[in-house]
């Protein structure tokens, strides 16, 4: 539900990272934010608990520079991952044009990864939006605990769980090393840039 | 709410003549009689329009969000105890703010100083809200 502001010239779009709880969707943001501190104007904003959870969500704005003449704003938020925060999590959704699902490798995550992607698709689908249409990434996160001996699902696993029926793209990813972070992130902006072009033409 | 040469991929429709004329009441209405800053947003959190003194340096893009996002959980508060809070007022010592729905589709979100009285923004920001409503007639 992006806005087009034709007086301006402007475009603003809501990308929501979304997943299971823990599995890196604030450190997702928080790479990003540090990685273009410089080109992001304003502070990226947190509603978390005491324990430093993601309570209600992270936003942080991103300007892309232009697009077919529009200065195109790319709003960037997360979900808090926690089953006990659906309501929440329905609300951050509210508008959402592009989705990164954040999957985590860790192979005791496996079934908490396969519930938080079905609960995505039944909030979707309050809005009335399909999670076959939406543009969608994935990406398999925490690939590099591997290293450190912490036993990660194979990606023909995690494909095979998650992508098989989606066919969408996905990244193997380190948020909090930066992995494929930007690679994500361009790709969840080419596609809801994609999915505007009728609108800006 | 929707005329022929709009492009919108929201629910509503905006042109740039509509855009103009809201942002015109914002300014003549609001901005004129002492609110330092009025934000019109959508649900989404998106700005649709705004105005301000030009003495205002809040990160509006970070107000709109966490604003969307607040007013929608007060919504939700409102069904569960079978209600419709149609706006919220939050006191500050300097800055005061003010939210209002504009039908279910839109918040007014208005900022003001300590010299100007509650009474009488509530009266300007009901009148203006009229005014944007006639927009899409």
């Amino acid at each position: 539900m992006a806005f087009v502001n034709l007086k301006n010239k402007e475009v603003q779009a809501k990308v929501v990272f979304y997943g299971p709880g823990r599995g890196g969707k604030t450190t997702n943001l928080e790479y990003i934010y540090n990685k273009f501190r410089d080109r992001i104007k304003s502070d990226m904003v947190s509603i978390k608990t005491h324990g430093d959870r993601t309570l209600f969500f992270d936003f942080l704005p991103f300007d892309i520079g232009k697009i077919m003449g529009y200065d195109v704003k790319i709003q960037l938020y997360t979900v808090p991952g926690q089953v006990k925060y659906n309501a929440t999590r329905r609300l951050v959704l509210k508008g959402v044009d592009g989705m990164v699902f954040v999957a985590d490798s860790m192979v005791e995550q496996r079934e908490k990864n396969l519930l938080s992607l079905k609960n995505l698709q039944e909030n979707l689908t309050i809005y009335k939006k399909s999670i076959f249409k939406i543009p969608l990434v994935l990406q398999y996160n925490k690939r590099d605990l591997e290293k450190q001996g912490i036993p990660v699902m194979p990606l023909d696993m995690m494909e095979k769980d998650l992508n098989s029926q989606l066919k969408v793209p996905y990244f193997e990813a380190s948020a909090l090393a930066g992995d494929n972070v930007i690679n994500t992130l361009k790709k969840i902006i080419s596609l809801t840039m994609a999915s505007l072009q009728n609108v800006l033409k | 709410m929707a005329s022929d040469d709009d492009r919108s991929v929201t629910d509503y429709t905006l042109n740039q003549v509509q855009l103009e004329r809201i942002e015109k009441i914002l300014d003549s209405d609001l901005v004129r009689s002492g609110i330092n800053s009025v934000l019109m947003i959508d649900m989404a959190g998106n700005i649709i329009a705004k105005g301000d003194n030009g003495k205002c340096n809040h990160d509006v893009y970070a107000l709109a969000a966490l604003a969307s996002a607040n007013f929608a959980a007060v919504d939700t508060m409102a069904n569960i105890v079978g209600e419709d809070f149609s706006l919220l007022f939050h006191k500050g010592e300097h800055e005061s703010i003010h939210f209002s729905k504009i039908w279910n589709e839109f918040l007014l979100i208005s900022l003001f100083g300590k010299d100007v009285s509650l009474g009488l923004l509530r009266l300007k920001i009901a009148e203006a809200i009229e005014k944007i409503k006639s927009v899409w007639h």
